[in-house]
């Protein structure tokens, strides 16, 4: 999506009550007055489709499928810069965490290797109940981009050698250390 | 300081792996100055940046189950009614956010610990609320005077210039120890270890670590302005291992990004504590940094 698009507001699909959908006090999200410190203060935004500050009043607008399928969220770092500055208080960083678990659950996250990382780090979770880096980065790059591995061979042998990557194989099949857990927060999710 | 200062230990992954001589040094210097520190016995991820991404709840859930473990090994002072806070000492910034902001989720709405409690149910647990996340580096500036600390010190590090780096999460947004712009806890416990202290303007920024998988070129980039900012300095004061990773391991990957060799050692702020208090290397383990450390013992030969 080019930066400089013009989005015709009467026939574009909106939902004023997106805000609402994301934090519990969406009226939060209501106060932005585009003022673009948040986009000032973010050492991502360069690399950003749409800045922060277009994307905080494209959520206040209710842009729901252009927001999700945006770029932006994927290129936050939770350094937390754009919320501790942000003069009107809104959560701000902590908002990009749900829009990244809305796309997921929607499926229009525009970030295959976002995607790869979170569900491979929160299945080794789940089965060991801590990281494993070796199987980590298996399973990162089997879902996301496999090509991609060469990049971080080099490294991955140097970190090796320095004991700072473990040599654990996977275990195949049996319980998940955290199975019970991970399904009771599904249940009481359902619930929410 | 009167009484032993208490702490329950909360290492977190990296601790067991790419960053262990944190975890070594950390707990030789605390011992050195007489802390009693206790790891908490079968922790588990905090859940990192992954968890609240696939499930809210979740990412509140893994590090109440750690601060729960922490309660029930540690009873607060005067019992749960006693209003007594358990310390659960953090080393790593992103533990460190992911247990402040789960506490902080709690204390403005209740009916989620009891959510919480419904889902450790299954692990044989309850969170009481009782037990707060602590930074290492929020004890080491305020739990010490300063001068125990330089009561210890047997080989002053006269003639390093270090540049202190907090990266983001350690001061933002759930820190109530320091300033999230301009952060000085490190400056005075630097100063008394005898180094020069290099301030620069990248002291509270982001070097990038979250994105260095997913988007390296954004994160190495982001790690190069910080290495830039500390070039100055003989070497890198870290309390991060997210940062560490970052700024040692990919050093070289930010050469080639900016196009300039930059090569400057990154020590855990610990190790160099545990330098000055004459601490073996089997505990500080310089030689496990990829970025090799050696020019930080030769310029402290040359002043010596």
């Amino acid at each position: 999506m080019a930066t400089s698009e013009i989005f015709n507001l009467t026939t574009a699909k909106r939902d004023p009550a997106f805000v609402d959908r994301l934090i519990p006090d969406g009226q939060l999200l209501r106060r932005c007055i585009q003022c673009g410190t948040c986009t000032a203060s973010c050492p991502a935004a360069h690399a950003m489709d749409l800045s922060p500050r277009q994307m905080w009043r494209m959520v206040q607008l209710g842009l729901e499928d252009e927001v999700l399928r945006s770029k932006t969220m994927w290129l936050c770092s939770l350094c937390y810069q754009c919320q501790v500055r942000c003069p009107r208080g809104i959560p701000l960083t902590e908002t990009i965490t749900r829009l990244k678990e809305m796309a997921l659950k929607r499926q229009l996250a525009a970030s295959r290797e976002s995607v790869a990382f979170y569900r491979a780090f929160t299945d080794v979770v789940r089965r060991y109940g801590h990281m494993r880096e070796m199987e980590f980065m298996v399973r990162y790059f089997l879902m996301g981009n496999p090509l991609s591995a060469f990049g971080f061979a080099g490294l991955g042998l140097t970190l090796f050698s320095r004991g700072k990557v473990r040599p654990e194989w996977p275990k195949l099949g049996g319980e998940g250390r955290f199975d019970k857990l991970f399904e009771r927060v599904a249940e009481l999710e359902e619930k929410l | 300081m009167n009484a032993r200062k208490k702490y329950m230990f909360y290492p977190g992954c990296s601790q067991e792996s790419s960053a262990l001589e944190y975890k070594t040094s950390t707990l030789a210097v605390l011992e050195a100055l007489g802390a009693e520190v206790e790891e908490i016995e079968d922790w588990t991820c905090c859940g990192a940046s992954a968890a609240s991404v696939m499930s809210e709840l979740l990412g509140v859930v893994l590090p109440a189950r750690n601060l729960a473990l922490a309660e029930q090994t540690s009873p607060p002072l005067g019992g749960k009614e006693g209003g007594g806070m358990v310390d659960v000492l953090t080393v790593c910034s992103a533990c460190y956010t992911n247990f402040r902001r789960t506490s902080e989720a709690i204390s403005s709405d209740p009916a989620l610990l009891k959510t919480i409690n419904q889902a450790l149910e299954v692990e044989g647990l309850v969170y009481h609320g009782s037990a707060t996340a602590r930074h290492v580096m929020d004890v080491l500036a305020n739990d010490f005077d300063l001068e125990a600390l330089k009561e210890r010190v047997q080989r002053p590090l006269t003639g390093l210039t270090v540049a202190p780096y907090y990266g983001c999460q350690t001061v933002r947004p759930y820190s109530p120890f320091d300033d999230d712009q301009r952060p000085t806890s490190m400056v005075a416990i630097l100063e008394a270890l005898g180094v020069t202290v290099h301030r620069h303007n990248r002291e509270a920024s982001c070097c990038g670590t979250s994105l260095l998988t997913t988007k390296p070129d954004v994160g190495v980039r982001m790690a190069a302005s910080v290495l830039e900012a500390c070039e100055p300095a003989d070497c890198i004061a870290t309390v991060c291992p997210m940062c560490h990773m970052n700024l040692d391991s990919y050093q070289g990957k930010a050469s080639q990004a900016v196009g300039q060799p930059l090569s400057i050692p990154v020590l855990f702020l610990p190790q160099l504590i545990g330098l000055a208090f004459g601490l073996p290397e089997s505990t500080l383990m310089l030689h496990r940094h990829v970025v090799p450390v050696r020019p930080v013992l030769e310029r402290l030969k040359e002043a010596a």
